[in-house]
């Protein structure tokens, strides 16, 4: 699977940062960078509820 | 054998909760009742992209609502009662009344806002909560309104007067405590946050309430709003005006129905309000352990997970399984100007706050609720990192003195 985020929507919430630290991380400059954006399939359920948590819907998974 | 699923309301909590039941592998019907006209859409859209016209108004259908889930809808029809013993919801349409039969029933009416008496007929006088309010209040703008007085400066209240400042209007916030949030944020972040109105140009008069509108009638023989009068005496010039003063929920159709219902739909730690009956989102009134007390939680965060746990609870009691709590921390975030403001836990009165990274003079830091020897919120402003991780501390339960550690160790 791959990560895909809408920068345009993406506002650095955070809250996928706190639910797959090892792929998401918003930094000092208050933008999130994507650490992996072909995370394993056993992250995949933290992926998707990052998908449903975050506010701004900017996170998707496409699938390759 | 569970052949039928009515979920009223389909707002976030609902909308997810019908989500949660079709992908969690329920494969009987399952109807979605609202009022509304509207696919379920987004809440925090309407008092910022909405208003400042950033965003065309279909933008704000939620994803969930297009997935192909098999739902069955029932938009723009009124659930009116709910018969527990047959297992039927009365309904009313434009088409006129019927009965819904369900098997299991998931109840998220949320909430509607709070009017201010003597303000029905008077134009320019707006409240803010459904997509329809929020259009309403976007073509006032659109049309020229450009003295704009918001009463109350909750989160609500706040955020529709940066998205008119942002406009360049003239904003003035009139709130009866006298300090904004003070409930949710205490008194010394509220006014952290008034100060942040005052940075942005708005006109707050603290410690005021409103006594009155002064309007006149326009050629259709209908009166618009020309002014809000205060109770100190004065009278600010408005010819938009929008009313943040919180919301009164909806559970008056549930009369008679034998829950009980005591400021919500009450459940108990799994959101079981009855045997077949789960409540979630903003009606939603849970006792939770975490925090001692019965509570019922109008955030987002909160109404999505609720959706989903009610929905869990729902499979849990068709296949005979144990039940999960929910009883999470809560989660909320405000964006205001050019300001993310976010808030974790649940912070009380005579909680001790300490700011423990940053400065509130440059709004951006974060802050710490102390209670006995623990750590019960986080505050932060444009610190999103910082309050994502100190969440992850509340959610295992934390002592004051390792949270602070924790916090200057980020």
């Amino acid at each position: 699977m791959r990560v895909v985020v809408d920068f345009d929507l993406c506002e650095s919430n955070a809250i996928c940062m706190g639910i797959a630290p090892d792929v998401f991380e918003v930094r000092d400059d208050d933008f999130l960078y994507v650490l992996n954006e072909t995370p394993p399939e056993s992250m995949r359920a933290k992926i998707e509820e990052s998908v449903q948590r975050c506010p701004k819907q900017a996170i998707s998974i496409a699938e390759d | 054998m569970t052949e039928s699923i009515a979920v009223v309301g389909a707002s976030l909590a609902g909308l997810h909760a019908a989500r949660t039941l079709r992908l969690e592998g329920f494969s009987g019907r399952i109807s979605v009742v609202d009022a509304g006209a509207h696919m379920p859409y987004d809440r925090p859209p309407l008092s910022k992209q909405i208003l400042t016209g950033a965003w065309d108004i279909d933008r704000v259908v939620l994803p969930a609502a297009t997935e192909d889930l098999g739902l069955d809808w029932h938009l723009g029809t009124r659930a009116t009662a709910l018969d527990l013993d047959a297992g039927t919801l009365a309904l009313a349409a434009a088409d006129g009344e019927s009965t819904l039969s369900f098997d299991q029933v998931v109840l998220a009416t949320g909430a509607a806002a709070r009017r201010l008496p003597g303000t029905d007929d008077l134009d320019g006088v707006h409240v803010l909560r459904t997509l329809d309010d929020a259009v309403a209040v976007r073509e006032a703008l659109d049309g020229g309104a450009h003295r704009v007085v918001v009463i109350g400066a909750g989160f609500i209240g706040a955020e529709v007067a940066a998205s008119c400042r942002s406009r360049d209007l003239d904003v003035t916030i009139v709130e009866a405590l006298p300090v904004p949030l003070e409930r949710a944020i205490g008194a010394e972040m509220g006014a952290v946050c008034a100060r942040l109105h005052e940075h942005h140009g708005v006109d707050l008069r603290l410690a005021t309430g409103v006594d009155g509108f002064e309007s006149t009638v326009g050629p259709g023989g209908r009166r618009h709003v020309t002014g809000v009068v205060l109770t100190d005496g004065s009278a600010v010039p408005a010819d938009l005006v929008v009313v943040g003063i919180g919301v009164a929920v909806n559970t008056g159709w549930l009369e008679g129905s034998g829950l009980v219902l005591e400021d919500g739909v009450n459940t108990d730690a799994t959101l079981l309000a009855a045997p077949g009956v789960v409540a979630a989102g903003d009606v939603a009134r849970y006792p939770s352990a975490r925090f001692g007390q019965a509570l019922r939680v109008e955030h987002w965060e909160h109404a999505v997970s609720g959706g989903e746990a009610a929905a869990r609870r729902l499979l849990a009691e068709q296949r005979g399984e144990e039940p999960a709590v929910f009883d999470p921390v809560p989660w909320f975030w405000s964006d205001q100007y050019d300001r993310k403001i976010q808030l974790a836990g649940r912070p009380g009165p005579g909680d001790e706050v300490v700011v423990v990274h940053g400065s509130t003079d440059e709004f951006r830091f974060v802050a710490l609720y102390r209670r006995e020897d623990r750590m019960v919120g986080v505050l932060g402003m444009n610190r999103p990192r910082h309050v994502v991780q100190l969440r992850a501390l509340l959610d295992e339960g934390i002592d004051w003195s390792t949270a602070v550690e924790r916090a200057a160790a980020l």
